[in-house]
């Protein structure tokens, strides 16, 4: 065992009174944890393997199993935590950079969990969603800052290109290679049920999705793996992504091992090579640059599309996104460092970047106190939980939100934050066909639309409950929040009052 | 240490109010004493902390000129406001609104009016037209000049507002003494009680005047989009967001008044989806590019300008407001009692539905 060894994180317990040696759990288990001993005549377990994905949990059929937290522990220590420990533990054994996946797991503050929402009290009445109508469709883009008339005087209805979303949510960039093919199909096809859209990441767009071209955002990230004039002009709008929220400053890494069969074809590249996208774009090392990218993309779409550009939230956002602004793109979507990912730096993921809340109050007040807010929509995303949290969103600034993690909550995934292992038990984040073939697209997909039906009757009833019968009139209303534990100056930076005020 | 209690614009204060308004579609000029007495059957919809009215072609012979009323602290704002004015205007009269003592309002301030023009060097080393720049003017006494508040600024016109009841604050101004052919008449019913005089209604930008009944629900997605193009919302009403969007979108950006209503008060999508192909577009697109000018929340509204108003429910017509035409005279008003006051024998009151504008315009070169 020797220095280095870390006693396993998690423990599985198995009722044995309960257990009928079916094996379902040893099927599952990708991680290879379970084995029947045949000399004992029953089920054994290998903790150490363990990741906590919960689905022998899940299959059990007679409820037999549970895992929990090892209570194996170091000595009691506050500054120096076990998690810190065990890591210096593998550093020294490896000498490697550590990896994480999905979102920031550390104990930061949550400023959504700190805003409070209004409601409608005597001098004005709350509106009953299941009577009256409410509305919750958007359009994203660009919006003129004057109007035209024909020589008859009727008005010129032409507009930039914009996208038109039934409820303000859309399915953020998680790329086919570090998803699955199941998962991108349960995707698309919620996405053009409920009229938003989903988007490809930075891995192209495989074949048999083309025809959910309406609903899809085509990325371009540094790597421009899979991009292509069809790819362009099949997606609604084109995304930049100049960064994400889970890892700014960096590119992305899809290990060899993910790149087999289609994801290579769609990719563009030779099967089992590493996919690593460069830091920076490398025709981009300024802003005049991304004018540049922006202006190409749009001759090349002719000027029918609009350009998203995606930019993790880091210290300087405003005068970021103000520059962005100004760029000629329609749309800047914004990721806070909760923002997941299938495969981060651990101290990237977990120490660079600043939370969305912050970021999105800050853009939006910026952009309005420059007077260009109505050059852009703004999509917030890195780490959208609720119905509550899009509320809270929309009135702070934002005119959408990007969602990832809930999505794939909703597809089976249990948040074990082991992805870059490639072995994801629930089809999600995995390109081994036994694996992926455990996720159906039908049901994938009606759970997906499930969630946002429910989510879209819940931002309903708390519009009603605040007297807004439409979504255009909780955008930026920050009159309609208030803080709750939070200093003067996180007040003065998200632009609210404190409860009681 | 004596702490002053909060003026309007330092607390925001939802209130209640009776709206009311008569209109000569001839242009015949009639004195204030109708629009006075159709409010008192409404007085309890007022509490006496606030009350005025918005009176158009009333000074003929000044017509020409740019009215500016203005309420003062002291003195002294009055001098440091009047300096100001003077580097920008030719001031052609300047005088103290008339009154009448009565013992229901009290603590009055100065209150002056001043006829002014700017002058022709000014707008043209700042290059921007005679409106624009009297806009900026208000803003700027408005939010700079501590004591001192223009609360009317349009042509042949004059707003007069006062902290209690309508028909008291009418008595105050001798608003028998005027004759105009449009009145707007305003009750209020703050739910607090800073009682400030700037914070009464009409709220009036150049020759908008707003009065307003309800509560709306989408004002700081209304105030921060508004405040991009340089209006201030002071007063944290929302009679002052909505004065100021009529006139962005009125004046700035020069749409109709019916294109202005469908901004304001739009149809539902689901409305829009059904209507021709033409329509269509049109809704399509205002909504598209004015979404943060949308109005939420109960509201009646009439929007007083030269030569005519609008009257307005919101989409969901949370608030009563009526209708009703005799003899080329139109009344709107909160209530049919205050139209049936004044105007006893029109034939049909009639109640605009949610979202339909009502506009009424005098005959061309009567006004």
């Amino acid at each position: 065992m020797g220095i280095s060894y870390i006693y396993p994180e998690f423990e599985v317990v198995r009722n044995t009174a309960r257990c009928i040696g079916c094996r379902v759990c040893e099927k599952q288990c990708a991680n290879g944890v379970h084995l029947f001993d045949p000399e004992l005549g029953c089920m054994t377990a290998d903790d150490a393997k363990c990741v906590d994905c919960q689905r022998c949990v899940a299959l059990c059929p007679t409820r037999a199993l549970k895992i929990i937290k090892n209570d194996c522990t170091f000595r009691e220590n506050a500054n120096w935590q076990a998690d810190t420990i065990k890591e210096i533990y593998k550093q020294a054994e490896s000498g490697g950079v550590l990896l994480s996946s999905m979102g920031n797991p550390k104990p930061l503050p949550v400023y959504w969990d700190k805003i409070l929402i209004n409601a409608s009290q005597v001098t004005n009445p709350p509106i009953d969603p299941l009577r009256e109508p409410m509305e919750t469709r958007v359009f994203l883009g660009k919006k003129p800052s004057t109007i035209e008339r024909k020589a008859d005087g009727s008005l010129k209805t032409e507009l930039a290109p914009q996208l038109e979303l039934s409820m303000p949510v859309m399915f953020s960039a998680m790329s086919y290679g570090s998803i699955s093919y199941n998962a991108h199909e349960s995707l698309a096809r919620a996405a053009k049920e409920l009229g938003i859209y989903y988007n490809t990441g930075e891995g192209g767009l495989h074949e048999d999705f083309y025809c959910y071209g309406e609903n899809t955002v085509v990325q371009i990230a540094s790597g421009r793996f899979g991009v292509h004039e069809e790819y362009l002009s099949t997606g609604a709008a084109i995304e930049i992504k100049m960064g994400q929220g889970a890892k700014p400053g960096i590119g992305g890494h899809l290990p060899g091992t993910k790149i087999v069969g289609d994801v290579s074809r769609t990719r563009m590249i030779p099967e089992g090579s590493d996919a690593i996208s460069p830091a920076p774009h490398h025709d981009i090392y300024s802003i005049e640059d991304l004018r540049q990218l922006v202006f190409s993309l749009k001759e090349a779409t002719n000027y029918k599309k609009p350009i998203i550009v995606k930019v993790a939230a880091v210290h300087n956002i405003a005068a970021i996104a103000s520059g962005i602004a100004r760029s000629g793109a329609d749309i800047i979507a914004i990721d806070g460092f909760r923002g997941g990912t299938g495969a981060a730096p651990t101290r990237i993921r977990d120490s660079v970047g600043i939370p969305i809340e912050l970021a999105l109050a800050a853009v939006d007040q910026r952009l309005r106190d420059e007077g260009i807010r109505n050059n852009v929509s703004l999509i917030a995303g890195g780490s959208i939980r609720s119905a509550s949290d899009i509320v809270k969103a929309i009135a702070l600034g934002a005119d959408a939100c990007y969602i990832a993690t809930s999505a794939l909550i909703a597809l089976g995934c249990h948040l074990c934050r082991t992805c870059q292992t490639g072995k994801c038990n629930w089809g999600i984040a995995t390109q081994r066909p036994e694996l992926v073939k455990r996720l159906n697209p039908d049901i994938g997909s009606e759970r997906l639309v499930n969630l946002l039906t429910a989510w879209r009757h819940e931002i309903m009833e708390l519009m009603g409950g605040m007297g807004i019968n439409s979504i255009e009139a909780l955008r930026g209303n920050r009159l309609m929040l208030r803080g709750i534990n939070l200093t003067e100056k996180e007040l003065e930076i998200l632009g609210i009052s404190h409860a009681g005020e | 240490m004596y702490k002053r209690p909060p003026l309007e614009g330092e607390v925001r204060i939802p209130s209640g109010c009776a709206i009311s308004a008569v209109i000569s579609k001839d242009g015949n000029r009639f004195c204030g004493e109708g629009i006075i007495k159709s409010m008192i059957p409404m007085h309890d919809r007022s509490n006496g902390l606030g009350g005025g009215f918005a009176a158009y072609g009333i000074y003929p012979d000044y017509k020409e000129f740019y009215a500016f009323h203005i309420f003062y602290n002291d003195n002294s704002d009055r001098i440091q406001c009047e300096n100001f004015l003077k580097d920008g205007f030719e001031i052609v009269k300047a005088e103290n609104i008339p009154i009448k003592k009565i013992p229901e309002i009290t603590n009055v301030p100065l209150i002056w009016r001043y006829f002014v023009a700017p002058l022709s060097s000014v707008l043209a080393r700042l290059q921007i037209d005679e409106k624009e720049y009297i806009a900026r003017t208000v803003m700027r006494i408005n939010t700079q000049i501590g004591g001192a508040y223009v609360f009317s600024s349009g042509k042949n016109m004059g707003v007069f507002k006062a902290v209690g009841f309508p028909e008291d604050v009418g008595r105050f101004y001798r608003l028998d003494e005027y004759a105009g052919y449009m009145w707007t008449a305003h009750g209020r019913y703050p739910t607090n009680t800073p009682g400030w005089w700037g914070g009464a209604h009409p709220f009036a930008l150049l020759d908008y005047s707003i009065v307003h009944n309800g509560e709306i629900s989408s004002y700081d997605a209304n105030r921060r989009y508004i405040e991009m193009f340089g209006y201030k919302c002071t007063l944290q009403t929302d009679t002052e967001v909505i004065t100021y969007i009529a006139d962005y979108l009125l004046r700035k950006q020069g749409l109709t008044l019916e294109e202005t209503a469908s901004v304001i008060a739009a149809p539902f999508w689901s409305t829009i989806d059904k209507k021709p192909e033409k329509e269509k577009k049109v809704y399509e697109f205002l909504r598209t590019v004015y979404p943060s000018l949308l109005i939420t929340g109960p509201f009646s509204i009439i929007l007083g300008f030269e030569g005519g108003l609008m009257a307005l429910n919101d989409r969901l017509k949370l608030r009563s407001m009526v209708c009703a035409e005799k003899d080329n005279m139109v009344y709107i008003a909160s209530e049919e009692a205050a139209i049936r006051a004044i105007a006893p024998n029109v034939s049909q009151v009639y109640s605009p539905a949610g979202g339909e504008p009502i506009i009424v315009k005098v005959k061309e070169g009567k006004f």
